[in-house]
């Protein structure tokens, strides 16, 4: 089960020829792909484009009235190699990840697929993750199309420009025998906009249809002599043929008037560029300008013709290309050079080599060109501008906190890392190698765990070297339920079992691919209608080799979690130790949970609900709690006494209960402010009776003792 | 004021550019998606965008919509519009929350020129914030007067407990700051229509809503008087028998200087509370001790401080007082407040403790405590038994009965190990700073106001002493010089900067650097 519902988008996958689309740039790019026939789809999970595979597991209904094969694939790797099956077949099929990480995953059957190359179409749709919000390293696709040779598309950011890059990748592909990657940003994968939409379409030749009829042609197959053959075909068929596809359809776009400075841009920096155009009263509101624009919504390849001649007539020609290596920038000028051009070709310098073109920098970059060499264009303030110094809020800059992604309110890891704290005060400080999942906010305070990243599924992986008889330290490495069934358990297990890595393997499992948006994988515990799910952990580990194996099927046990850890990095045992820490997602524990427990207390079913709180008079505010928790719920606040100076613990309503304040309160040995309420809503007769009996006695106890003191109504504690 | 360029002739001017930022967790995607559907309904063009994702786990969030009317003249015409905000370019931004508001200025999204900023003065403290020992908090005020200035209009206030107030989040407070504002060219009808069509938890929303739009349409002034909280007070319960008695002590402490008695008055409510009226005697007799050899010319800082701390200091954290702390009815109460519970609803309260041996022995007469301290084999004996985690059931008659019969240990206080050494350590510490204010006033004070280092329990506690042992350990190298004291206030604030004392090391080490200097100099 996802993180979100899509119940009411898969309604729109539905839609037929002529209605109005409405919703997000990935669902529009999920519809045009129903549109274009497509035969199967896979991928794997990872923003931006989640939602492209969660509403089709929403959506089975819909896939398999058209009979198209829906899978959510256990890799970037295997959604790309799934893709073969458009090798002999024509069958168009599309697979789906996070890049640059998912397409370094796939590179191997993504090489192995363009060699070969494809009889039906295989659309790549790529969610570029560069820029504000990104979570993973800073690189290019543009590089993985450029050395596979697979055409790369990069669209306009609005929902038409991007279903027509769906339609025409189908084409484009099956033109020219070549994989196509669809390259979406950020940005462009969540903008809300709206297209007309075609009726979906059946596929010519289904997934079924193919397996009754089998097929094979040696000279598709990746293995000498076919693969040198395969390389010069890239070059002498495919590319031509793509190229006059291109152009016979033109692709590219170009816009605006027949002035003497043009911008040659991706199709994805578009609405920058309009933008930074407008504001420098250089366009309409509709986009429309005088300044010639020839958009590359085909970053790969390149169509020397057309670029040659856009600019032919021009006296300064700019290149905006997002990210570095400026590949685009680099070909351009070799192929002015080569064609004898005088055009001034200006891109990197104006603007930065490296990092996103937001908004500013696209002001200031193509403001900079237009004064250099279109000047004549620009109204008089703009051409000499005179800028004033921004404010400087040096004080500001100073009191507002970083505020970096964190654990939930009620995450099941936050314990885990609070035990390895723990048990890092007793034994010293150890090398921990980290992965990649919600475990890595390890990393941030207060945790501060945590010393590497190297991809996901290869935390233990990137510790392997660390195992030596001549030290007494163990190293500590971590891994999610996603990374370990994305390649862990062979990468970081099977290496472990098999290098006789002596260190401490931690499996965070959470029952779900967690930092994705909450998908099933094998270990998940609830059931799922069209996936197998329910497969321990534990037998993997085991049947990978390892001997010892640990356990903890409460992850908020702090003490049992940090004693586990000690024994693990203490224990004469050899070999991997491997223990497997269990808790569901909070975030995901919650969404199932609590509609059915409210739906149950309006039924007037007995319910209890947990809810933790900070006895204000006990804390003595030295916030030792929060240096193991990093809770949103558990926070400061100042109290209105003057003989206090620190602010003190307190829990607001947002708790979930989950118990990490007082498990660690007492792990820690920290103090005995915190305490846990029960609120039993519908009680039974037998829980009223004991409570009002209690409730009885306990206040004529209170009553006796406060009979004989002074009672401070404020208590100056 | 305008950041890069200015724009001179800007063609986006009928576009509407808002922006949002806010903390994951707080419906900021939720509040984009009305914003956008107002929008639609009003049959503009709209567009917006967001960074979801991981980056949204709690992290600082941002979304961005752009709107403008249609252009009866080009129906079939589409705007290209901007997929993210630019600093100088926005007409409307709302924060979920103040240091966001804060980050918005220093992101350059609010300028005087455009853009009206529309912000929660609620905080939700960053974990950075949370985790000093001391107080971490961002200043709240230098937000709040930067944002102001920063803003061509500001509309601030609370929004969050306006929601709560109407059981709904902090995103339907919001938007009907936004609708209030006037600052969009729809009715209110408009606006609620679109929450209406939302469906889920439709009337809390709506609540929310109209009191934010109210506070936001009618009086834009501050209502600063309204904001203050509803303070539950309850008066003081003085029993026959020791009427008398309080009222002596009573006259005694308003009897002392002004500033003195300002926190002599809470202290001795704080002391007697702890004890008995006697303990409040002996308490008043150190301040007026205290008083009597003080400096009016000095504003009597010194017994102002002592009245703070010696306070503090007489009331130590021992299981007496936790157990005391935990029984009595004002706490069942605010418990019972603060998990709201209904009439038809039961409550079960359950205590995490851990005590080790030394509390333990804490809590026997003083000898048998200190003849089992100085045998620490027998201790780790016994403590097998008691290292433990404890949950007691404080709302079930055994658990609440252990822990009402332990607070009634109190009346045996004096004669118990803990007291003992609590008292001998006040004594010591008091003795320490009169020297140092004989000599240097103002070192004085700042001994006195190290009594802030020693808090919490356990092992915090005794991380705290260190610290305290370790800024008072510097006072032979600084007594002589003329700073003295603001060196002292200076390895104070570096002990309270962080648990692990890394700042308050590297403070002495400065300490002693100079004071090696100084050594080499008179050699």
């Amino acid at each position: 089960m996802a993180e979100r519902s899509f119940a009411k988008e898969v309604k729109k996958l539905k839609l037929g020829a002529g209605e109005e689309f409405t919703g997000e740039g990935i669902l529009a790019i999920t519809k045009a792909l129903l549109q274009c026939g497509v035969g199967y789809v896979g991928g794997y999970q990872g923003a931006p484009i989640s939602h492209l595979m969660d509403v089709l597991a929403d959506s089975q209904e819909i896939l398999a009235e058209l009979g198209v094969h829906f899978e959510a694939s256990a890799s970037e790797a295997t959604a790309t190699a799934m893709l073969a099956a458009s090798v002999h077949y024509p069958i168009r099929g599309a697979a789906t990840f996070k890049s640059t990480v998912g397409t370094n995953v796939a590179s191997d059957a993504l090489a192995n697929l363009a060699s070969g190359g494809v009889t039906g179409g295989a659309l790549i749709i790529v969610g570029e993750d560069y820029g504000e919000g990104s979570s993973i390293m800073q690189e290019r696709s543009h590089a993985f199309a450029m050395k596979s040779q697979v055409w790369l598309l990069d669209p306009r950011p609005n929902l038409p420009s991007i279903v027509a890059a769906v339609e025409h990748g189908f084409e484009l592909s099956e033109a020219s025998n070549t994989p196509v990657m669809l390259q979406v940003r950020i940005r462009c994968c969540h903008v809300h906009g709206s297209f007309t939409a075609k009726d979906n379409v059946r596929p010519a030749m289904t997934v079924a249809d193919a397996l009754e009829n089998p097929r094979r042609d040696t000279q598709r197959i990746v293995l000498p002599p076919a693969s040198f053959l395969h390389e010069k075909e890239k070059i002498s068929k495919r590319l031509p043929a793509a190229i006059d596809y291109i152009k016979r359809h033109q692709l590219n776009e170009t816009f605006g008037g027949s002035g003497k400075v043009g911008i040659v841009m991706q199709g994805g920096m578009y609405n920058g560029v309009i933008r930074a155009l407008q504001r420098l009263g250089l366009a309409d509101v509709y986009g429309e300008t005088e300044v010639p624009l020839h958009v590359l919504n085909v970053t790969y390849p390149l169509v020397e013709d057309d670029l040659v001649a856009f600019c032919a007539d021009k006296d300064a020609v700019l290149i905006v290309e997002e990210g570095q290596p400026d590949y685009i920038e680099q070909a351009l000028g070799s192929m002015l050079y080569k064609a004898g051009a005088s055009v001034k070709l200006e891109g990197k310098g104006v603007l930065p080599m490296a990092g996103e073109y937001s908004g500013d920098v696209m002001l200031s970059g193509i403001g900079a060109f237009m004064r250099k060499h279109g000047s004549d264009l620009l109204a008089p303030e703009i051409r000499a501008p005179n800028v004033p110094a921004p404010p400087i809020f040096d004080d500001l800059a100073k009191t507002v906190p970083m505020r970096p992604p964190g654990f939930c309110i009620g995450c099941p890891e936050r314990p885990i890392f609070a035990a390895t704290k723990l048990a890092e005060q007793e034994l010293g400080k150890h090398h921990i190698a980290s992965d990649i999942g919600c475990h890595l906010f390890s990393i941030m305070p207060p945790f501060e765990l945590g010393a590497t990243t190297m991809g996901y599924g290869l935390g233990p992986a990137s510790a392997s070297a660390f195992n030596s008889p001549e030290a007494k330290r163990r190293s500590i490495s971590f891994v999610g339920d996603g990374g370990f069934w994305h390649n862990g358990l062979t990468s970081s297990i099977g290496n472990a079992v098999f290098n006789k890595n002596d260190g401490v393997i931690v499996v965070v499992d959470n029952y779900y691919s967690a930092a994705t948006g909450g998908q099933d994988v094998l270990s998940s515990r609830a059931s799922n209608r069209t996936k197998s799910t329910k497969h321990p952990i534990t037998d993997a580990i085991k049947g990978m080799g390892v001997k010892w194996v640990r356990h903890i099927e409460r992850t908020y046990d702090v003490g049992t979690m940090r004693d586990a850890l000690k024994e693990a990095l203490t224990t004469e045992e050899k070999g991997p130790k491997v223990i497997v820490a269990s808790s569901e997602c909070m975030l995901n524990r919650q969404r199932r949970e609590a509609p059915l427990k409210k739906k149950a207390i309006a039924e007037g079913k007995r319910m209890v609900k947990t809810k933790f709180g900070v006895d204000e008079d006990v804390c003595t505010g030295d916030h030792a709690c929060m240096r193991l928790s990093g809770c949103p719920s558990l926070t400061v606040k100042h109290l209105d006494d003057p003989l206090r100076d620190d602010p003190v613990a307190a829990i607001d309503e947002n708790c979930v209960g989950c118990g990490n304040c007082g498990e660690v309160a007492d792990a820690a040995v920290l103090c005995p402010s915190f305490y846990q309420a029960d609120v039993i809503s519908n009680p039974t007769g037998w829980d009223r009776f004991w409570f009002g009996l209690r409730q009885r006695v306990i206040t004529t106890l209170q009553g006796w003792r406060e009979r004989g003191r002074l009672v401070f109504g404020d208590v100056a504690a | 004021m305008k950041f890069g360029l200015p724009e001179g002739p800007d063609t986006t001017g009928r576009i509407i550019k808002i922006c949002i930022l806010a903390v994951g967790g707080q419906g900021g995607g939720v509040l984009s998606g009305w914003v956008t559907d107002v929008a639609q309904r009003a049959g503009w063009h709209v567009q917006s965008t967001s960074v979801a994702g991981v980056a949204q786990r709690t992290g600082a969030t941002i979304y961005y919509v752009e709107m403008l009317p249609r252009d009866r003249e080009r129906p079939n015409d589409h705007p290209v519009l901007s997929l993210s905000p630019s600093p100088g370019d926005v007409d409307i931004l709302i924060a979920a929350e103040l240091a966001e508001a804060g980050r918005a200025v220093l992101r350059g999204f609010v300028t005087p020129d455009r853009t009206t900023l529309i912000a929660s003065s609620h905080r939700m403290l960053a974990v950075s914030e949370k985790i000093v020992p001391g107080d971490g908090r961002a200043d709240s005020d230098t937000v709040s007067r930067r944002s102001g200035e920063a803003a061509k209009r500001l509309i601030h206030f609370d929004m969050e407990a306006m929601a709560k107030k109407a059981g709904s989040v902090v995103s339907a407070s919001l938007f009907g700051a936004l609708a209030g504002s006037g600052e969009l060219p729809f009715s209110r009808e408009q606006f609620e229509a679109t929450i209406k069509a939302g469906g889920k938890g439709t009337e809390a929303s709506l609540a929310a809503f109209a009191l934010a739009y109210d506070r936001t349409a009618g009086a834009e002034a501050p209502a600063a008087a309204s904001d203050t909280k509803a303070k539950h007070t309850r008066d003081t319960v003085v029993p026959k028998s020791l009427q008398r008695g309080w009222e002596t002590l009573s006259a005694r402490a308003a009897a002392l200087p002004q500033p003195v008695r300002e926190l002599a008055e809470p202290g001795l409510r704080k002391v007697v509370d702890f004890l008995d009226l006697a303990y409040g005697e002996d308490y008043l007799s150190e301040l007026e001790r205290l008083v009597a050899v003080d400096s009016e010319a000095e504003g009597f800082a010194f017994s102002r401080e002592a009245a703070k701390y010696v306070a503090n200091a007489m009331v130590y954290d021992d299981i007496i007082r936790v157990a005391d702390l935990k029984t009595r009815s004002g706490r069942s109460q605010r418990v019972r407040d603060e998990v709201r519970l209904g009439k038809s609803q039961t409550l079960a309260t359950i205590e995490y403790f851990h005590p080790r041996m030394e509390e333990v022995v804490g809590l026997m007469p003083a000898g048998l405590g200190a003849a089992l301290e100085a045998r620490p084999k027998m201790m780790k004996t016994f403590n097998r038994f008691i290292d433990r985690g404890r949950r007691i059931r404080t709302d079930t008659i055994f658990g609440f009965g252990m822990l009402w019969t332990i607070a009634g240990l109190r009346r045996w206080r004096r004669g118990l190990l803990r007291h003992k050494v609590e008292a001998a350590h006040m004594r010591e510490w008091l003795q320490l700073a009169e020297a140092e204010r004989g000599r240097d006033y103002a070192l004085g004070v700042e001994v006195l106001k190290c009594r802030r280092l020693i808090k919490g329990y356990s092992d915090t506690h005794a991380r705290g002493h260190s610290k305290f042992d370790k800024v008072l350990g510097c006072l032979p190298m600084l007594r002589s010089r003329g700073d003295a004291a603001d060196w002292v206030r200076r390895l104070r604030e570096a002990a309270l900067a962080d648990a692990d004392g890394v700042a308050l090391d590297g403070a002495i080490k400065t300490v002693r650097s100079f004071a090696d200097d100084a050594g080499k100099l008179a050699g």
